[in-house]
């Protein structure tokens, strides 16, 4: 009997990590469904929305809640409730079509809802959440500010009270979904300590205003919130969490779906890579054949397999409830990067083909650079892994 | 004519798990059966349809709906994802000495689950994309005594008839039966939804029944490998693809265009 020619005995690069052998079938589930829908109904669209600056944010975020990814891995108020290691596989597929539609999913899931979970009443749970997980309600979250960045603590946002009222005042800058929410988490001082407020947008006074001229993360809304006294009932302070280490817990939450995210980015340019240098021929044969591009492939391939390992032990101590702060920054420090090095590598790969947005690897490789500085810089990751190995944080 | 509660209708919908349509699928040198083993499997996408129309009749009219695979251990992830879309309970039909069965040895056991659930409606996909025979649903309700209203563009069911669009060369004929009554669906009847995480979580508490060719009282002898009709003596690769035929356009591109399709039996 004549054997079918084989293909060469190529495996995929998750298959080279046995990756599906780390994972449950609930896991499995979970990732297929989100890789589906991102097939079919995200990467159709995204190099076009990415182009125009344009996200159907309030459609996505309908189609995401119907999913069920909005807040997933939170319990009860109409969320999906799955762990956190379903949650990260979720972010990874979202962002290997773009970094900007995982970040729409991390606002809302992980800064918004979470911070309305962990700290809110149950009043404030009720109100917001069940819609916030089925996308009808968008949440965005404020905490960095025009002059406090890596530094929230200097942040100069204030909220007094007036009566039994809160009035708000200040400006916060670069907020995701901005423009399309329903619903703020603001952080603002009070008597020189942070607290959370949940402000409407429709409140007179508050406005968002798009931000332009972004080169990355074009799929994304980006707004700048202007509180310009903002009368809010006093019911409106989250009266769980008060000090900076509340809106620092949100950020450890979307960071940890980031570690996952990287990861989604980073195979995404290494499969646009794979199939791009079996495919072009330069000196009669496919390129791939050549040291140089199988030097670079495999360099690529090992940085994502040793991300999605890292990804993964983390999501496991997550769901076994041990997973510290810093152990996230060290995630985040290493999948961000190692992300942005395979999306540089996958550009040269493509050559002149590689900066068209036919390929996805230009756009991943501009969205990384957001990636790389928001939820935490990596110079501020950088501190934290130097704190937590010396005992001596280098900056204060 | 038998009267059916709406309320309590039950509907068993037949999925397969095939190769994925992308994979390149092989022979086991063995037995030349394919090798389910080395590809990745999905469920099989008509049979999608078949779970989405299913659903959206229970939720129309209430009742209960049965996932029945039969397959190798690994069908399980395609009853799993039935179960995620929202089915209520599942059957696997799974035996070592299925493996190899032909369609008519197939529609025997999948006859045998079928008749043990007592089922108001079944619900096939119209083909599978790895055997593309589109006999198995026709197998099974002759062996039933069903009526067979195959390839339905559309399905409703009231009281105790269903009535289909059945698809035709020319358009569609409407088509009704008394139930219990079988049906095949065809591509775009619907657009099937994804499973919601929700889904997900709940599919693993659902109940899902094992079934041997003992529990169905089907021998040995009568299903499997040994049983087919037919087997696949030799196979070979398939040659490379040919070069296409390039025709200069001079002003009659149109015509060669047309002559060609026309010839291949395309128009």
């Amino acid at each position: 009997m004549a054997q079918a020619p084989s293909t060469g005995g190529a495996i995929s690069p998750t298959d080279l990590y046995a990756i599906d052998s780390l994972l449950a079938d609930e896991h499995r589930d979970v990732r297929d469904t989100v890789r589906r829908f991102a097939d079919e109904r995200i990467r159709p669209h995204v190099a076009g929305w990415f182009e125009a600056g344009d996200l159907p944010a309030r459609e996505l975020a309908r189609e995401l809640g119907g999913l069920g990814v909005l807040g997933m891995h939170l319990e009860g108020y109409g969320c999906a409730g799955t762990d956190a290691t379903s949650y990260g596989l979720a972010c990874l597929e979202l962002e290997a079509a773009d970094s900007g539609i995982r970040s729409l999913v991390s606002v809302q899931g992980s800064l918004a809802m979470y911070a309305i979970h962990a700290y809110g009443s149950d009043e404030q749970r009720e109100r917001w959440l069940p819609g916030m997980a089925r996308g009808e309600h968008i949440g965005c979250f404020g905490l960095t500010e025009p002059d406090a960045g890596s530094d929230p603590g200097s942040m100069r946002t204030t909220a007094v009270r007036a009566g039994g009222d809160w009035v708000l005042r200040g400006t916060k800058t670069w907020i995701t979904n901005g423009t399309v929410a329903d619903v703020a988490v603001v952080w603002a001082k009070v008597e020189g300590r942070v607290h959370g407020f949940l402000v409407p947008t429709d409140s007179p006074g508050f406005t968002a205003r798009p931000i332009p001229h972004k080169l990355s993360l074009r799929a994304s809304v980006t707004a700048e919130l202007a509180l310009d006294d903002v009368r809010l009932p006093g019911d409106a302070l989250l009266p769980g969490g008060a000090g900076l280490s509340a809106p620092l817990g949100c950020l450890a939450e979307a960071r940890y779906g980031i570690v996952f995210g990287a990861v989604g980015a980073a195979r995404e340019c290494l499969e646009a890579a794979l199939a791009y240098a079996a495919a072009r021929e330069q000196f009669g044969r496919p390129i791939a054949g050549f040291q140089l591009t199988q030097r670079k492939l495999a360099e690529m391939a090992v940085a994502v397999g040793n991300g999605h390992l890292l990804a993964l032990h983390l999501g496991r101590l997550k769901d076994a409830g041990r997973l510290t702060p810093q152990q996230v920054s060290v995630g985040k420090f290493h999948n961000v990067a190692a992300a942005l090095q395979v999306a540089r590598e996958a550009r040269a790969l493509l050559g002149g083909n590689g900066i068209s947005l036919e390929y996805p690897v230009i756009r991943h490789m501009t969205n990384l650079e957001s990636v790389f500085t928001y939820e935490g810089t990596h110079d501020i990751h950088t501190l934290v892994i130097g704190e937590a190995l010396t005992g001596i944080p280098a900056y204060r | 004519m038998r009267e059916v509660d709406s309320e309590t209708m039950k509907i068993v919908v037949c999925v397969k798990q095939v190769p994925d349509s992308w994979a390149e699928k092989t022979l086991r040198p063995s037995d030349n059966t394919l090798d389910r083993e080395s590809v990745d499997a999905v469920m099989n996408e008509l049979d999608e349809y078949a779970v989405e129309e299913a659903l959206r009749l229970q939720e129309a009219q209430g009742g209960e709906v049965v996932v029945l695979s039969m397959g190798p251990s690994q069908a399980t992830d395609t009853i799993r994802k039935a179960l995620s879309m929202g089915a209520d309970a599942g059957v696997h039909v799974v035996d070592d000495g299925l493996h190899g069965s032909d369609a008519v040895a197939t529609s025997l056991a999948l006859a045998k689950a079928i008749e043990a659930q007592g089922a108001d409606l079944v619900i096939f996909g119209s083909e599978s994309t790895d055997a593309r025979m589109s006999v198995v649903p026709a197998m099974v309700a002759e062996r039933l005594g069903l009526p067979q209203l195959t390839f339905s563009s559309s399905v409703a069911v009231d009281g105790g008839t269903v009535r289909t669009n059945r698809v035709t060369e020319y358009g569609y004929d409407v088509v009704e039966a008394p139930l219990p009554a079988l049906v095949s669906v065809v591509e775009k009847i619907n657009e099937p939804r994804y499973p919601s995480f929700k889904g997900i979580m709940a599919a693993k508490k659902k109940p899902v029944q094992t079934l041997g060719l003992a529990d169905l009282g089907v021998a040995a002898g009568e299903v499997g490998l040994g049983a087919a009709w037919s087997v696949v003596a030799e196979a070979a690769a398939r040659p490379p693809k040919a070069k296409g035929t390039i025709v200069a356009d001079d002003g009659s591109g149109g015509v060669a265009i047309a002559d060609y399709l026309s010839a291949q039996k395309f128009i």
